[in-house]
């Protein structure tokens, strides 16, 4: 289509075409550092609300053959405080509370008694490496109905021994990967690496795989995400 | 498709100048906005490499590089991910409403380099590094320029498939298998980041060589006196 014009109309034209673009300067928002984290706070809900609708809670992390294990020596330990908080294994016991119908103290004997499972599966850090480990534990989903965890709750929370705190999405604590690990490449537990009893959950990145757990209460609302999710990290962080 | 052509009398002279409509609305805003977008993933994915500057092992860790922490976004690593996990959706947002716009308007006859232009890269590439003679153009973009525009929108959509096998790697771990595994998706985002570095430096040097009508086109549209009316 061709068009005939003079040189002044073509100028406010062309201011009209350029004014159209000043939604583009909204972006500038994010350089004003009073409104900046509170948007990138939404930026990183919305990636966790879009994470909770891609995971899939039948869908399975992939497991490895025994032949691609990261050696245990080479299987980093990742304290936040101390790798050994001193836990008194002939006293620990996991303290269970909130919406379950049989809170109370339970020995690491009682978890053992729920069926064992052993997987070699991925631990992916936030920093960017990852590991194939081999892990052994019960399935959380199996102590939740032995503890008669409320079927509407939506969050677990764990304390651990070092003052760490976790938490976890409800879809992913009942998914069939997510365990309560008491061994190591067929080993029980060390110290370092969580004795003696830690979350391992193939879905999740590394730093909800919360050691020396002490404490697991069920509940409605999230009163506190977690250590790291304090700092700035995202709360859901499924893989 | 068809173009708008404005033929512009100077209220002054008299002379007749012509000018083209060359980049819709659509295109002019998602380009501004993707780049902005652009530099913040680029700079606060160069803060999340920092945290583990590696492709291998942790243990023994071997770094590729160290990046200066002065030249990257987010202070730490859990803000680069903050930055880098909002813009995302602005990056992805803006290059579907692109894609969806270039294909539905069949705009994307302009950019798409298709195998008649093959022909015509040799000739442009002989003129821009080897002084050799300027070939005829006969429309806005001549086919170097499409394929560089080509190249750029295909390593757009690696650069989100990547990031999307190491942000999903068990929800997306076919994307992830496809791309030979978890460390070397990450890798391979890496490696996308760089080549887009590298068209934006080319594309950057041309914008300069071909002055302020072509950069003007892209915030209005309207380019003036282009070369090939």
């Amino acid at each position: 289509m061709n068009f005939r014009t003079d040189s002044r109309q073509f100028k406010r034209i062309n201011r009209r075409e350029l004014l159209k673009l000043s939604p583009v300067l909204a972006l500038g928002a994010f350089a004003i550092p009073k409104l900046q984290k509170p948007l990138l706070k939404t930026g990183l809900a919305f990636s966790d609300w879009a994470s909770a609708r891609l995971f899939g809670s039948g869908h399975l992390a992939r497991t490895f053959d025994d032949s691609e294990l990261t050696p245990f020596a080479r299987f980093p330990i990742n304290g936040y405080d101390v790798d050994d908080p001193g836990v008194d294994f002939d006293n620990w016991t996991l303290t269970v509370s909130g919406a379950v119908q049989k809170p109370g103290d339970y020995t690491l004997a009682q978890i053992q008694t729920l069926p064992k499972f052993r997987q070699n599966t991925r631990h992916v850090c936030i920093e960017g490496w990852d590991v194939i480990g081999r892990f052994g534990g019960a399935r959380l989903a199996d102590f939740l109905q032995m503890i008669g965890a409320d079927p509407a709750a939506r969050f677990i929370t764990v304390q651990c021994a070092d003052d760490y705190y976790e938490s976890l999405d409800m879809a992913t604590a009942r998914h069939p990967q997510s365990l309560l690990c008491y061994e190591m490449y067929d080993q029980p537990l060390t110290r370092e690496h969580g004795a003696p009893l830690r979350l391992n959950i193939p879905t999740k990145i590394g730093y909800k795989q919360a050691k020396y757990l002490t404490d697991l209460k069920v509940s409605h609302v999230l009163e506190k995400a977690g250590y790291w999710e304090d700092q700035g990290y995202s709360e859901f962080y499924g893989l | 498709m068809s173009t708008q052509i404005a033929a512009i009398t100077n209220v002054k002279t008299g002379v007749i100048d012509e000018a083209v409509y060359e980049h819709p609305f659509i295109v002019r805003l998602c380009h501004w906005v993707n780049a902005l977008a652009l530099l913040v993933m680029v700079f606060s994915g160069l803060q999340i490499f920092r945290a583990f500057p590696s492709f291998g092992a942790k243990i023994p860790q071997k770094d590729l590089l160290h990046w200066p922490k002065a030249y990257a976004l987010g202070g730490w690593l859990g803000g680069g991910l903050q930055w880098h996990l909002t813009f995302m959706w602005i990056y992805i947002g803006t290059g579907l409403l692109y894609l969806n716009y270039e294909i539905f308007s069949r705009n994307y006859k302009q950019v798409l380099f298709m195998p008649r232009d093959i022909r015509g890269v040799w000739p442009m590439v002989h003129h821009y590094f080897f002084f050799g003679p300027k070939p005829y153009v006969r429309e806005a973009y001549n086919p170097l320029q499409k394929l560089a525009y080509t190249s750029a929108i295909v390593l757009g959509i690696l650069s989100v498939l990547t990031g999307l096998a190491i942000w999903k790697p068990v929800q997306f771990s076919w994307l992830a298998w496809l791309m030979g595994g978890f460390r070397w998706a990450r890798l391979w985002h890496f490696a996308v980041m760089w080549a887009i570095l590298a068209f934006l430096f080319g594309h950057l040097v041309m914008v300069v060589l071909h002055g302020w009508n072509n950069f003007v086109s892209m915030l209005t549209g309207w380019k003036k006196d282009p070369e090939y009316l």
